[in-house]
C-alpha cells in the first residue's frame, strides 16, 4: 500500500473528484473526514441511501467491498459504519463512506437497496455491534444465536474469560502469578450469564429463528405440471454434513426436488477473530490471520501486513519492505494460490460425487508445496511468515528432511533447485493433467454447464469476489485494479470467463493456476538476483508504534478479495480490526444462484464458490 | 500389537503352547484379546471436520500418509456407523450442541479423539466468547493429539495410541457392557450463553449468590 502506484491507474485523483462531486450535490449531508490518518466522507444517516445511490449511479462506485462498524467508545461515543466502495471493473482506490449513529439508540438505514452485497455484512454489524438497519429484509443474528446476551464487539462488552483490555496480560507476565482462566470462572467453563439470570424462567431458544421467513407451510401443493403433486418441505444440510465443506448449514425449502429458497446458517465456527484481534498487539494478530482461510495462510498474512504497513507509513521513520522481501512474498502468495485452487478443484469433484480420487491427486501436489513452506516457515499450514516491513526469515539454502519410515527418501536438495523443479516441471504437468482428465469429462460438463449461473451485474451487486466474480465475465483482480507489492512489474493476465456457471468457475481456477505458474517463473531469476539482500526493513520491533488512523489493506486471495480494515488510536493494539472475508461475502449470492436448481446441484454450487469456514465465520 | 508381529501369532497366549506348524492357522487366546484386536484394527471414524485440523485429517487420509494402512480409513458420514469421533478443530458454543447430539447418536463402544489445541483446550481462541475451551468439558475424550494443527504423522500417532488403549481394555470392566441403560450426555442449550444441563444446580446457586451480593452491596455503600 505504501508504494501503491494507484496514481498510474488514473492520472487525476478520482476519489477527490468523487468527494467534491458528492459535497456539491449534498452540501448539508456530506462532510469530509478530516481526522488525522482518516479518509473519505461522513454522511448524514438521513441521506445515506441517497448519497450511496449517487455514488453508485453517477460516480460509478458500484461495488461495495466492505461494510463494517467501529465503536468509538470514549472517543466520541458513537458507532461509525464504514463502507468501502470501488469501481468495477475500472479499478482504482476506494471511496470510503461513513455514517454515524449514537451508541444508545444505534440505527442506520440499510444500503441493501443500493448494494445487495451489504446483506450479510449489515447482519453481522447488527449481531456483533447491535446496530439496527432500517429496511433490512432479514435482520437477525448471523454469527451468534438469537437470544445471545449482548453484542460482543462493543468496546464495553466483556467475555467470560476476560482478563484485561489489552495484551500482554499482566497475569501472563513472567513475574506475575500465572493462573488458568477457568479457575476464576465459577462454572469452570467459558460461560457468563447476565445479571439476574435464573434457570427457572428460561426457555431455550431452539431452532425456530432459523426458519423465520422460510415459509414453513408444509402443504401438499400442486406444481405447474398438472396432475403431479409434490410436498413442499424444508431440508437441512449441515452443520454436520459431508457436502458443506465444514460446519456450514443450509436450510433449503424444496418443492419436490427443486430448490425454492436457500438460507445459509453460519457461525458454527465463529472463533471471535475480531474481538481477540482488538486485544492483541498488532504483531500478535499475524498468527491469527493464518487461521482465517487455513489453506492460504501465506496470502492472509500479506493482506494484514499491507494494512498495518499503510498505517506505519503515516508515521515517521517508515521504510517500505525490501525488494527481496517483496519477491519472496509474491512467491509465497502465488504458490498458495495454486494450493488453494488445487484443493478447490479436488473437492468440487468430491461434491460432484467423484469421491476422493481427484482430491488425492490435488493433495499430492499440495504436499510438495507444503514441504517448501515447512522448510521456510517452520509449519506446513500455519506459516505465520510475514512481518511488517518484510518476512520472518530468508529462504533456507537447502531443504532437508529426516526419513521417518524405512522407504522414505532422504530429502536434501538446494531450495532453488527444488523450487525450480516444482515451478517448471511438477505444477505445469499437474495442471495439464487435471485439465486433461476433468475438463471434457462428460459428467462434469453435464452437471456443471449452465448450473448456478451468476450474471455479471448480479455478481457486482452481490459483492462477489475472486473466481466467482471473474467467471461471471468481470475482469476485476485486485492485483491489477489496485496493485500492491511487485505485481505492476510482473507479466500476467487477469483470467476471465463469461458464462458464470460452475463449469466456468472451475475453468477459471485452471486458468488462474496457469497464470500463477507464469508469475512464479518470473520470480525464480529475481530470487537468484536478490540473494543475500535483507528480507526486512527497519528494526524488528515486537510491538511497533503504529500511528493513529485507519487503513484498508486488500489482496487478491485465491477465494477473492481479502481485506483488513484496521483502525489504530496510536496504542499498542488495534482499536478496530475487521476482516472482509471473500468466502463470507460470496455466500450472499448462494441463495439466488441455487434457486430453481435441484438439491444435488446446490452441493456443487457451494463447492464452486469454494468457501472455507474459518474465513466465513471468523 | 507391537510392530513386527503379524497375523495370529501376535494373539498367542504363551501359557498354552501351539505347535509351530499350526501357529499361522490357530490361535489360543482370551476373548478380550481377540475382541480388542479386531476392534482396534477396524476403527470407523466419523467423517466430521470442524476447522483447520480437518484439513490435516484429510491429508492424513490422502496419498502420502494414508491412514488406511492402520485400518482407520473408513470414514462414515453417519454417527450410527462410526465408533471414533475425531474432534478436529475449534469447538464453538454454537457447534457443541450438534456435536453432543452426534456423540449421543454414536453406538457404543465409542471413542473420542481430540485433535489439536482447540479441541483439547480451546487453543489460541480460548478466550473467545463463542469458543468452548476443550471438548472434554462436554464429552469424554480418550486421546488428545497436540499441535496447531497436528501434522498427519501426529494424528496417526494418536490413532496408534488409541489402538493401544483399546487393546488394554477388558470386556468385564468397560462401561458399555454393564447392566442397565447407559446414560446419554445431556445436550447443552443455547440461552444468553451456553447452558450445560449438568450444571443446573451450580447455575442456580450462582444466581442466588449474585442476587444476595447485589442486595447487600448498596447498603454497604
Amino acid at each position: 500500500m505504501a508504494e501503491n502506484p494507484a496514481a498510474e491507474v488514473t492520472t487525476a485523483n478520482p476519489v477527490a473528484e468523487a468527494i467534491a462531486a458528492l459535497k456539491a450535490q449534498f452540501p448539508d449531508a456530506v462532510v469530509e473526514d478530516n481526522r488525522k490518518g482518516y479518509a473519505g466522507i461522513v454522511v448524514d444517516p438521513e441521506k445515506l441511501v441517497e448519497v450511496a445511490t449517487a455514488a453508485r449511479d453517477t460516480l460509478g462506485y458500484n461495488y461495495l467491498s466492505s461494510a463494517t462498524a467501529v465503536d468509538y467508545l470514549g472517543k466520541g461515543d458513537y458507532f461509525e459504519m464504514v463502507y468501502h466502495t470501488y469501481r468495477v471493473p475500472a479499478g482504482g482506490p476506494p471511496l470510503v463512506i461513513k455514517a454515524r449513529t449514537p451508541r444508545d439508540r444505534a440505527t442506520l438505514p440499510s444500503v441493501i437497496s443500493v448494494w445487495p452485497g451489504a446483506d450479510f455484512q449489515e447482519r453481522e454489524a447488527y449481531d456483533l455491534m447491535g446496530i439496527r438497519f432500517e429496511g433490512h429484509p432479514n435482520l437477525k443474528r448471523i454469527l451468534l444465536w438469537e437470544g445471545f446476551d449482548g453484542h460482543p464487539l462493543r468496546k464495553d462488552w466483556k467475555e467470560a474469560y476476560y482478563e484485561q483490555d489489552q495484551k500482554p496480560f499482566d497475569s501472563r507476565w513472567p513475574q506475575g502469578r500465572v493462573y488458568r482462566a477457568e479457575e476464576r470462572n465459577p462454572y469452570g467453563k467459558n460461560v457468563r450469564y447476565p445479571e439476574g439470570f435464573t434457570l427457572d424462567d428460561f426457555t431455550p431458544v431452539g431452532e425456530a429463528p432459523n426458519y423465520d421467513g422460510v415459509d414453513l407451510g408444509i402443504n401438499v401443493q400442486e406444481m405447474a405440471t398438472p396432475g403431479l403433486k409434490t410436498d413442499r418441505l424444508v431440508v437441512n444440510l449441515g452443520p454436520h454434513h459431508p457436502s458443506t465443506h465444514g460446519v456450514f448449514r443450509m436450510v433449503v425449502t424444496l418443492n419436490g426436488e427443486t430448490v425454492e429458497d436457500l438460507q445459509p446458517v453460519m457461525g458454527y465456527l465463529h472463533r471471535n477473530h475480531e474481538k481477540i484481534g482488538e486485544r492483541n498487539t498488532f504483531l500478535q494478530n499475524m498468527p491469527f490471520t493464518d487461521r482465517l482461510d487455513y489453506i492460504t495462510s501465506m496470502s492472509n498474512n500479506l493482506g494484514y501486513a499491507l494494512a498495518v504497513e499503510h498505517l506505519l507509513s503515516l508515521g515517521p521513520r517508515y521504510q517500505p519492505p525490501t525488494y527481496r522481501a517483496e519477491v519472496i512474498r509474491v512467491l509465497m502468495v502465488e504458490l498458495t494460490r495454486v494450493v488453494s485452487h488445487m484443493w478447490a478443484i479436488g473437492f468440487l469433484l468430491n461434491d460432484l460425487g467423484a469421491f476422493y480420487t481427484p482430491a488425492l491427486y490435488a493433495i499430492a501436489e499440495r504436499e510438495l508445496i507444503l514441504d517448501f513452506f515447512e522448510a521456510v516457515a517452520g509449519s506446513r499450514m500455519m506459516c505465520n511468515y510475514m512481518r511488517f516491513g518484510g518476512v520472518f526469515k530468508d529462504l533456507p539454502e537447502r531443504i532437508q528432511g529426516i526419513p521417518l519410515l524405512a522407504n522414505d527418501r532422504v530429502r536434501n536438495e538446494a531450495t532453488l533447485d527444488y523450487l525450480a523443479n516444482i515451478i517448471n516441471e511438477r505444477l505445469p504437468r499437474a495442471i495439464d493433467e487435471l485439465d486433461d482428465y476433468l475438463t471434457h469429462n462428460e459428467i462434469i460438463v453435464t452437471r456443471c454447464q449452465g448450473v448456478g449461473i451468476l450474471p455479471p451485474e448480479m455478481a457486482i451487486a452481490y459483492s462477489a469476489a475472486g473466481p466467482v466474480l471473474r467467471a461471471s465475465g468481470v475482469p476485476y483482480d485486485v492485483r491489477r485494479a489496485e496493485p500492491y507489492s511487485i505485481y505492476p512489474e510482473l507479466d500476467f493476465d487477469v483470467a476471465v470467463r463469461y458464462n458464470g456457471d460452475i463449469y466456468d468457475r472451475y475453468l477459471l481456477r485452471i486458468d488462474e493456476m496457469r497464470q500463477s505458474v507464469r508469475i512464479l517463473k518470473q520470480l525464480l531469476p529475481r530470487l537468484r538476483e536478490t540473494e543475500g539482500q535483507p528480507i526486512i526493513s527497519g528494526s524488528k520491533a515486537y510491538s511497533p508504534r503504529v500511528p493513529e488512523g485507519e487503513a484498508y489493506g486488500r489482496v487478491e486471495n485465491p477465494k477473492g478479495e481479502l481485506g483488513y480494515y484496521v483502525v489504530s488510536d496510536g496504542g499498542q493494539n488495534p482499536w478496530r480490526y475487521h476482516v472482509r472475508s471473500p468466502s463470507y461475502i460470496n455466500l450472499t449470492a448462494l441463495g439466488p444462484m441455487a434457486k430453481g436448481h435441484k438439491v444435488a446441484d446446490i452441493v456443487a454450487i457451494l463447492g464452486s464458490i469454494d468457501i472455507i469456514l474459518g474465513e466465513v465465520d471468523r | 500389537m507391537t510392530n513386527g508381529d503379524s497375523g495370529l501369532k501376535a494373539l498367542h497366549n504363551p501359557d498354552i503352547p501351539v505347535p509351530e506348524e499350526l501357529q499361522s492357522t490357530i490361535a489360543i487366546t482370551s476373548l478380550d484379546r481377540i475382541y480388542n484386536w479386531c476392534r482396534a484394527r477396524s476403527m470407523w471414524p466419523l467423517l466430521f471436520g470442524l476447522a483447520c485440523c480437518a484439513i490435516e485429517m484429510i491429508a492424513a487420509a490422502a496419498s502420502r500418509y494414508d491412514i488406511s494402512r492402520f485400518g482407520m480409513e473408513v470414514m462414515r458420514p453417519s454417527p450410527r456407523q462410526a465408533d471414533l469421533m475425531i474432534v478436529s478443530g475449534t469447538v464453538t458454543k454454537k457447534m457443541v450442541v450438534p456435536i453432543v447430539r452426534i456423540y449421543n447418536q454414536m453406538a457404543e463402544p465409542k471413542y473420542v479423539l481430540a485433535m489439536g489445541a482447540c479441541a483439547s483446550g480451546g487453543g489460541p481462541f480460548k478466550e473467545g466468547y463463542n469458543v468452548v475451551s476443550g471438548i472434554d468439558k462436554y464429552i469424554p475424550v480418550d486421546v488428545y493429539v497436540p499441535g496447531c494443527p497436528p501434522t498427519p504423522q501426529a494424528l496417526i500417532h494418536g490413532f496408534l495410541t488409541l489402538q493401544k488403549k483399546i487393546e488394554s481394555q477388558s470386556l468385564r470392566t468397560v462401561p458399555w457392557y454393564r447392566s442397565g441403560e447407559s446414560t446419554a450426555v445431556p445436550i447443552p442449550l443455547l440461552g444468553p450463553d451456553i447452558i450445560d444441563p449438568r450444571q443446573a444446580d451450580l447455575i442456580r446457586r450462582q444466581a442466588v449468590q449474585a442476587a444476595t451480593q447485589a442486595a447487600t452491596a448498596p447498603s454497604e455503600a
